[in-house]
């Protein structure tokens, strides 16, 4: 399973790229592994603020439609427009062309309670 | 020697020949209308399939022939979907003093089928140990809305309306439990499952507050086991003052031998289709019976069929209901079906009909341990839920073994349900199937298992010997499309 070492990590299976003040969140390689083909991704729309765990949308595959939860409170910036037509970039490339939002960092101190690579590896296995 | 061959794919379509015809339609007695006139450019839009009568019953009886259904080989979903409903039945509830009945005639001149539907009241009344019953509901999840807008007339009724906003729901709930929740104006939270397949206690205790209106459990739970804490449940959820809702999706095991009533629970929905044999309905017309407790009474749905001396009356004066959740009686058929199977088996009978559905489940989680083994090791209620994690590290999922199940000529089992199980086939043999049918079963399965770790593109390939090979599901999800085009667009302006 593919974990990138420089990403952060929640136990519900986000992931989180931060960038100055701006993170970058999507669903794990092992969260797209287990719910199969993804058909459709439920996004924001920018502008709306978000609080830490609550839910940013969901991501319906051929198995289940599971919430995203959002891993940092703060405002989206952006959403993934390309997941409108192209759902399966997700399962495809969940890490890159697969990413779900944009939302700018209220509260950086928030990323401190989430996980490193390693952690989140060790609570996958 | 006779080989058995896939059937023929072709549509009825492509059967088609510009002409052909399956019946002659006698000369007109009246003036002919130009075909062309008249439909101008439909007639050549639209093009319907001409094809002759016998090529026609060849085509659909073949087709009837790709079916598979419960009266052509074991069913593994169950009473999930639907268990057997014995022919009978249908007899019964094809009699013409039934068939005809017209539901605006004179209560008093059809005394008759308001006997059924009260009988049959009565019958589930003892058997789920509720005071009270209405068949109103007609399906499941219907039945489990109706329960939840009775909870929360009970709330309004104790000024607690505004307050009781939480349904809580477990983690390995139907989808349809926070469905209905939402539909009725509540939130929904999650508690957990704990390592034994249980409720979590101390979770429930933690969110069980003044803000709950209720708690919906499914007992035997969606993991086929029953809730050993069911007593200690419905303490803690009373004690915050909120309401426990029983999903009777699994009453299958329970029938006959032990009452929700009695475990505490202040109201429930039962499926008639998936324990009292009725057609399944694919949407309606079903039955999402209720029971309820004394206290939910003056919020029941009307009319409410009440026995004055010797006559069937409708009692609509009841100011607190909820008002009607149906047309008329509900699914008045389903009464005459359920009273059909009720007789049949009669007090001594139903027992029999949980006992031997546990005993299958057993039976087969027992026979597959070594293969696929159970979620949660312990004793199983009707169903059992397996893991197919074992063979992950070869690439071969639930979906692949449930494929390859269909080439050895079963229907598969659920898959990927409970959520909180991962790579889950859910089993439900029911009551009905023998010894040999189940051992057919898991030996296929068994086979299965064994080429999943030693030629595992066999699954993945998987079914090969149907009308059409592995589907692409998120395709089917995404680009649905149900019409049939010509293979080779015609030249434009040919029309």
């Amino acid at each position: 399973m593919n974990v990138p070492s420089d990403l952060k990590y929640t136990k519900s299976h986000e992931w989180i790229r931060v960038e100055g003040d701006t993170a970058t969140i999507g669903i794990t390689d092992h969260a797209q592994s287990e719910l199969g083909d993804i058909v459709f991704v439920d996004m924001p729309t920018p502008g709306r603020a978000v609080k830490a765990a609550e839910i940013l949308g969901s991501v319906e595959s051929v198995k289940t439609v599971s919430d995203v939860y959002s891993p940092v409170s703060g405002e989206v910036s952006a959403s993934n427009d390309a997941l409108g037509a192209q759902s399966e970039l997700m399962n495809a490339d969940p890490y890159g062309s697969g990413w779900m939002v944009k939302v700018k960092i209220a509260n950086p101190s928030e990323l401190d309670a989430l996980m490193d690579a390693e952690a989140y590896k060790a609570a996958l296995s | 020697m006779r080989t058995k061959t896939v059937p023929d794919p072709t549509t009825i379509f492509e059967k088609s020949s510009p002409g052909r015809i399956g019946c002659n339609l006698p000369v007109a007695d009246t003036p002919p209308v130009d075909w062309d006139t008249a439909l101008g450019k439909t007639r050549n839009e639209v093009k319907w399939p001409e094809i002759a009568e016998l090529d026609l019953i060849r085509h659909f009886t073949n087709l009837s022939h790709i079916n598979y259904g419960i009266d052509t080989g074991f069913y593994p979903l169950g009473s999930c979907t639907m268990k057997y409903n014995p022919k009978v039945n249908e007899r019964t509830a094809g009699m013409t003093g039934f068939v005809r009945l017209h539901p605006l005639q004179p209560v008093s001149s059809a005394q008759g089928a308001f006997e059924v539907i009260a009988t049959v009241q009565d019958i589930l009344k003892e058997v789920t140990g509720f005071e009270e019953m209405t068949m109103q509901p007609v399906a499941g999840a219907h039945g489990e809305l109706t329960c939840l807008m009775l909870i929360k007339a009970y709330h309004e009724s104790r000024g607690e309306g505004a307050q009781r906003r939480i349904v809580l729901v477990p983690d390995s709930a139907h989808g349809t439990n926070p469905a209905s929740a939402a539909r009725c104006g509540f939130e929904v939270a999650h508690v957990a499952t704990d390592a034994d397949g249980n409720t979590d206690l101390a979770d429930l205790e933690r969110q069980a507050k003044d803000n709950v209106a209720a708690f919906m459990v499914t007992n035997p739970s969606t993991l086929g086991l029953f809730e050993p804490n069911i007593r200690r449940i419905c303490e803690i959820v009373h004690a915050c003052g909120g309401q426990v809702f029983c999903d009777g999706a699994n009453m299958n095991a329970m029938v006959g031998t032990t009452r929700p009533g009695d475990h505490g629970f202040d109201c429930m929905h039962l499926n008639l289709h998936k324990t009292f044999s009725t057609p399944h309905g694919g949407g309606g017309p079903g039955c999402g019976a209720i029971g309820l407790k004394k206290h939910l009474e003056p919020f029941m749905p009307g009319p409410v069929i009440k026995k004055v001396g010797s006559q069937y009356e409708l009692d609509q004066s009841r100011p607190l209901s909820i008002g009607r959740v149906s047309g008329f009686y509900g699914q008045f058929l389903m009464a005459v079906r359920a009273l059909t199977f009720l007789l049949a088996h009669g007090r001594e009978g139903l027992p029999e009909i949980s006992r031997c559905s546990v005993l299958n489940a057993n039976y087969v989680k027992a026979r597959l341990k070594d293969h696929l083994p159970a979620a949660y090791d312990r004793p199983c209620m009707h169903e059992c839920v397996l893991t197919a994690t074992p063979y992950k590290a070869n690439g071969v999922r639930a979906l692949d073994i449930s494929k390859r199940l269909i080439d050895y000529g079963f229907h598969p089992p659920t898959n990927y349900f409970p959520l909180i199980v991962p790579e889950a086939l859910m089993i439900e043999p029911t009551e009905t199937e023998c010894k040999e049918t189940l051992d057919a079963f898991c030996d296929a399965l068994i086979a299965i298992c064994e080429e999943a770790k030693s030629d595992p593109d066999k699954l993945h390939d998987a079914p090969s010997t149907q009308i059409v090979g592995r589907l692409d599901e998120a395709a089917a999800v995404k680009n649905l499309d149900v019409t049939w085009k010509p293979p080779t667009p015609e030249p434009a302006g040919a029309a």
